[in-house]
């Protein structure tokens, strides 16, 4: 079968691992089709896509937008932040309004966890979730482990350690169960405040001390301290935090082995990672963004295709 | 459900030879020309064909996979997206002469998407195509082989079935069968 169990892509916790592999497979294809001279097939140039912002985002949508040129499809850009919605609009109201001018597919980033599932009851149109609130980010997690597969040839078996503010992050929920999908042991790591109460539920061994979960892994993602969405004070400092949690080069070569380092980005230097361990030979954050696209592509590829 | 052989293997080999010789009589030494197996079933054949033509002219041939997944013009109109396949092509086609090589020609859609996703490796000199086996009386497009193995008269509910030892069968067979 060539066709994804879900007609939508809202998160990770839905899917099988088959859909996991069929989009490994196609990312795989559309690799090659990114590194070619001419980096564009005509798959989807009947299909309109809407990508609707109501958050920030830089690389994210650069690449949804890049993956949506690359494959032909028509694409109209829309940001909360200078629309109707300030006016008062409401979400259904907005999207709705949005597929009146014939859109087919959806790619919705929302502060509001659910955000993506709610509209894929109310709208006819196919929902990609590109982020909602701190619940998932399913395409980050797919690019993740696909970079992992990449990397290390498979997932099973494979120790991933994720690293920094697990509680708001929606990355760190979505590697979560696309790793254990895939068959990889994951294993997050950071201060007692920002670990969520009953993440150990999730299957994932819980570690505080930073150099034990880098002895334990073979891959490290690391996250951003998303210091936006922290109402209050979870740890007394950056620079403590940083003193604690960093990951710098030193502590990389002071393992025993080596390991592969990751970021979703955007990455805070200094803070999470130094700059000599993002920039280190350990690291495949740009690799990272290059397998962004081609795991757009293929999963607009391959839920464009399903005849609905 | 019908079977009846089309070529077996002693013709098979035949077949390719001849096939072999056509070509170098239009390419000589294989200079200016590429070969392009279309993925998925058209690889075997087209390995084959190589092999062949590499022995009898002593020379090396570029040989790359083209995928038509992408470019296939059926996109959202079957139940399930096309599955994908590898695209293996090293090197580039500008200026070149390129032999595309299927195992089936049916309605020639393939054909069409195979032309279409080779320009992104350039713009070839000229085109050709070889089948092994053209089905008659079915084409949708105006396409044509330029080289046949053998020319079959079928209709729309018949299926040609190619069985390539590469494949993991015991010999090299070509079947038509009868979906009734």
């Amino acid at each position: 079968m060539s066709k994804l169990s879900q007609p939508h892509l809202l998160g990770i916790k839905n899917i099988t691992a088959k859909d996991i592999e069929l989009i490994f497979e196609t990312a795989s294809n559309f690799k090659e089709i990114i590194n070619r001279p001419i980096k564009k097939v005509p798959s989807l140039r009947d299909v309109t896509i809407a990508n609707i912002f109501f958050e920030n985002s830089t690389r994210t949508r650069l690449s949804f937008e890049l993956a949506e040129k690359r494959l032909s499809a028509d694409m109209i850009n829309f940001t909360a932040s200078n629309s109707s919605v300030k006016k008062g609009e409401t979400l259904l109201d907005t999207v709705n309004n949005v597929l009146a001018m014939k859109v087919d597919m959806v790619v919705m980033r929302h502060s509001s966890v659910g955000a993506p599932h709610f509209l894929a009851k109310h709208i006819k149109a196919k929902i990609i979730n590109a982020g909602d609130g701190t619940h998932e980010h399913p395409t980050q997690a797919l690019l993740d482990a696909f970079s992992i597969h990449e990397k290390l040839g498979s997932l099973g078996g494979k120790k991933v350690a994720i690293i920094g503010d697990i509680l708001h992050s929606r990355v760190a929920l979505s590697n979560i169960f696309a790793l254990q999908k895939m068959g990889a042991k994951v294993m997050v790591c950071g201060p007692p405040t920002l670990l969520p109460k009953y993440i150990s539920t999730l299957g994932v061994t819980v570690e505080y001390d930073v150099k034990k979960a880098l002895e334990w892994c073979d891959v490290a993602n690391v996250l951003r301290i998303q210091l936006e969405r922290q109402q209050i004070k979870y740890f007394p400092s950056l620079r403590e935090y940083s003193l604690y949690y960093g990951i710098s080069k030193n502590l990389l070569d002071s393992l025993k082995k080596k390991i592969v380092l990751m970021h979703p980005g955007p990455i805070n230097r200094g803070v999470e990672l130094t700059s000599d361990a993002a920039d280190s030979h350990h690291s495949i954050i740009l690799d990272q963004v290059e397998n962004g696209v081609a795991v757009r592509m293929a999963v607009l590829y391959l839920l464009a295709g399903a005849a609905s | 459900m019908q079977k009846k052989l089309i070529l077996d293997s002693d013709l098979l080999d035949i077949t390719l030879n001849r096939l072999c010789q056509q070509l170098i009589e239009n390419h000589d030494r294989f200079e200016e020309t590429v070969i392009l197996g279309l993925q998925p079933r058209g690889i075997y054949l087209a390995e084959l064909i190589h092999q062949k033509l590499k022995k009898l002219i002593k020379a090396e041939i570029p040989f790359g996979l083209l995928d038509t997944t992408f470019h296939r013009d059926d996109f959202r109109r079957r139940d399930t997206p096309a599955k994908a396949s590898e695209t293996r092509v090293s090197f580039m086609i500008e200026g070149k002469k390129v032999v595309l090589i299927d195992d089936v020609l049916f309605t020639g859609r393939t054909v069409r998407a195979a032309m279409d996703a080779m320009i992104a490796f350039g713009r070839p000199a000229k085109v050709e195509l070889l089948v092994l086996v053209d089905r008659k009386y079915n084409r949708d497009l105006p396409i044509a082989a330029d080289y046949v193995g053998k020319y079959v008269n079928t209709i729309a509910s018949q299926r040609v079935l190619v069985e390539m030892q590469a494949q993991g069968h015991k010999q090299n067979k070509i079947w038509l069968i009868n979906n009734d």
